[in-house]
């Protein structure tokens, strides 16, 4: 079942769900025949699509808002944060194409601090599955959920076969080891996935967790990874202030706990705009530029240790 | 609930003057010991005690019935007049004006929903007319016929989502969404004219695909016919330019560019509530001390 579809059937559910847009449609195209008047396409105005999901919240209704990444988050990023965030309206958020899914778009649509402004947001659910069949099952928690949530869209096939049903603030641990522990979310669990297998091809156990969640963020899967493993890698789309390298920094401060990790990010720069394989390839998050980078890594501290 | 949405049985037997005299004296009373945005909360004041008095079907009773017409006020720092036309209309005790800025309380610089018949916080600019079109648009969906009121500043009009929100409430044919704008004439520092100039407002309502009329803002016998006629045009949400003068009601403060905002001490609170009321009127510098 597809996002469009799953949202559909649960509109069909529940009247208190209107679906939103700012003009962006691909994943909901077939919506507006079937929603009618719940379905609210505000045109080409982030600002305006978040405070009129404000009101109708205010109003009982559950909304759901579909923009593009970047501009959800950052054009109406005050919005979000004033009208959502202090009233701690349930306005659900969906943002398309983030991080390298905006391929070749080129930095204004990049969304790579989308997580760091999202989780800064007292309140804020930040959802990042790893594929649709994961958003899919995700979807119903999050709208049955009374707070606002801020979900990383993404449409593509299963990376992993998931096992374990979808919860707030619990992880999902894909693979269990001692020698490396890589930390991921959203799509990278695919390439994470792919690392996995070569390391365990080259005789090193690996633990693959997959987040799901980044606020709240399961501590424990954090801890327990750097406990067990000699390194732990966090892997991500985003830049380096503000998401999961920096959240896995605030856990260990938090629960005294240290260890080595390695965290692979963007830094502080935009990605070279290309075809997503290319983007993976030429920025080193393909499974075996991964598996490559986290070997390197370990190889050095295997043998400092 | 079914609740028969009247207007306020204690607004209609209050005389309007009186009361937006009282309210005057409250935010005067308000600008001190810390202060308060004293420019807009007097031009908008007579504004607000003819909405709450005259047009809204709200009360303290019905102030959570979904039936209930709405008032959001978007510009926020004007909130004094708010919190005092809501004291004197019984939706609060006048007594917690007293506690203004104080942390016993939550009546501070801006509006917030802690304060009973405030609807949203506000206090960023451009933010509400697009929470009420929310609102005005789910209405709409259920088949209502409340209306939602969204009270601007004339500064306000430089945010891009005020006009973005215009758009969609004329796409959406929003005729219960009503933008009341409060034009003193002054933004914070300066007058808007010599500054980024809005006029002619009314023509950029109409172009955006609203109706609207222009009302002197302080005369409610002005007033009374044109909330009377809402919608003006069936179909497009309205618009009311309420022509106001900043700091009205008090000669030495009225049209100042350094009165937007004003920390009085009690010597400067007394002699302007003099100014207020007339000589002979010092008893009223007690505070709770009501006009009627």
């Amino acid at each position: 079942m597809s996002y469009g579809e799953a949202l559909q059937t649960l509109a069909f559910q529940r009247d208190d769900l209107i679906v939103m847009t700012a003009e962006n449609r691909a994943p909901i195209r077939g919506l507006p025949s079937s929603l009618g008047p719940r379905f609210v396409d505000v045109g080409i105005c982030e600002q305006t699509l978040i405070g009129a999901a404000a009101g109708l919240a205010l109003r009982g209704r559950t909304p759901v808002a579909h923009a593009l990444a970047a501009f959800l988050t950052m054009r109406a990023f005050e919005f979000i944060r004033t009208d959502v965030g202090i009233a701690r309206l349930p306005v659900k958020l969906v943002g398309y194409v983030p991080g390298f899914l905006s391929e070749a778009n080129g930095p204004t649509h990049q969304a790579v601090e989308d997580v760091a402004l999202m989780r800064g947001i007292p309140g804020m659910r930040v959802v990042c599955p790893a594929d649709e069949a994961e958003l899919v099952a995700a979807l119903p928690v999050i709208l049955d959920d009374p707070s606002p949530c801020y979900v990383r869209y993404t449409s593509l096939p299963p990376a992993v076969r998931h096992s374990e049903p979808f919860a707030f603030g619990k992880a999902e641990v894909l693979a269990d080891g001692d020698g490396v522990a890589i930390l991921t979310y959203g799509f990278l669990v695919r390439e994470a996935e792919a690392a996995r297998v070569r390391l365990e091809e080259q005789g090193i156990s690996v633990r693959l967790v997959n987040l799901r969640t980044l606020a709240p963020v399961d501590e424990e899967a954090i801890v327990e990874s750097v406990r067990c493993a000699r390194l732990t890698v966090t892997v991500e789309d985003h830049f380096g202030t503000g998401g999961l390298a920096s959240i896995a920094a605030e856990v260990l401060l938090r629960h005294r706990v240290t260890g080595r990790v390695y965290p692979i990010h963007l830094g502080g720069r935009w990605f070279k705009p290309a075809l997503l394989p290319t983007v993976l390839d030429h920025e080193g998050f393909s499974g075996p530029r991964l598996a490559a980078r986290i070997l390197s890594q370990f190889r050095e501290i295997r043998d400092h240790d | 609930m079914t609740v028969t949405l009247e207007q306020s049985s204690l607004a209609t037997v209050h005389d309007l003057p009186a009361l937006a005299l009282a309210v005057r004296g409250h935010i005067v009373r308000m600008a001190t010991r810390g202060g308060c945005f004293i420019g807009a909360s007097l031009s908008c004041a007579d504004l607000l005690v003819h909405l709450y008095s005259r047009v809204l079907r709200i009360s303290p009773e019905t102030r959570d019935d979904p039936e209930r017409d709405y008032l959001f006020l978007s510009k926020g720092h004007d909130v004094p007049a708010l919190y005092a036309t809501l004291a004197e209309l019984g939706w609060f005790d006048r007594g917690r004006l007293a506690d203004h800025l104080s942390v016993r309380d939550s009546l501070y610089w801006h509006p917030n929903r802690n304060i009973p018949g405030v609807e949203f916080h506000s206090g960023s600019l451009g933010h509400l007319l697009s929470v009420g079109l929310g609102v005005a648009l789910d209405i709409k969906l259920r088949g209502g016929t409340n209306r939602v009121f969204v009270v601007l500043g004339d500064g306000e009009l430089d945010e891009g989502s005020v006009w973005e929100a215009c758009l969609v409430a004329a796409a959406y044919k929003l005729d219960n969404l009503i933008a009341v704008v409060d034009r003193n004439e002054l933004q914070a520092n300066v007058r808007t004219e010599e500054l980024v100039p809005l006029e002619p407002i009314p023509a950029k309502f109409e172009a955006f695909g609203w109706a609207c009329h222009t009302v002197d803002g302080h005369d409610f016998s002005a007033m009374e016919p044109v909330f009377d006629s809402l919608p003006f045009t069936a179909g497009r949400p309205s618009a009311v330019v309420a022509r106001t003068v900043r700091g009205k009601g008090l000669p030495s403060l009225e049209r100042r560019a350094d009165r937007w905002f004003a920390d009085f001490n009690a010597d400067e609170v007394a002699e302007l509530l003099r100014e207020l009321h007339g000589e002979g009127a010092a008893e009223l510098v007690t505070e709770g001390t009501v006009v009627r």
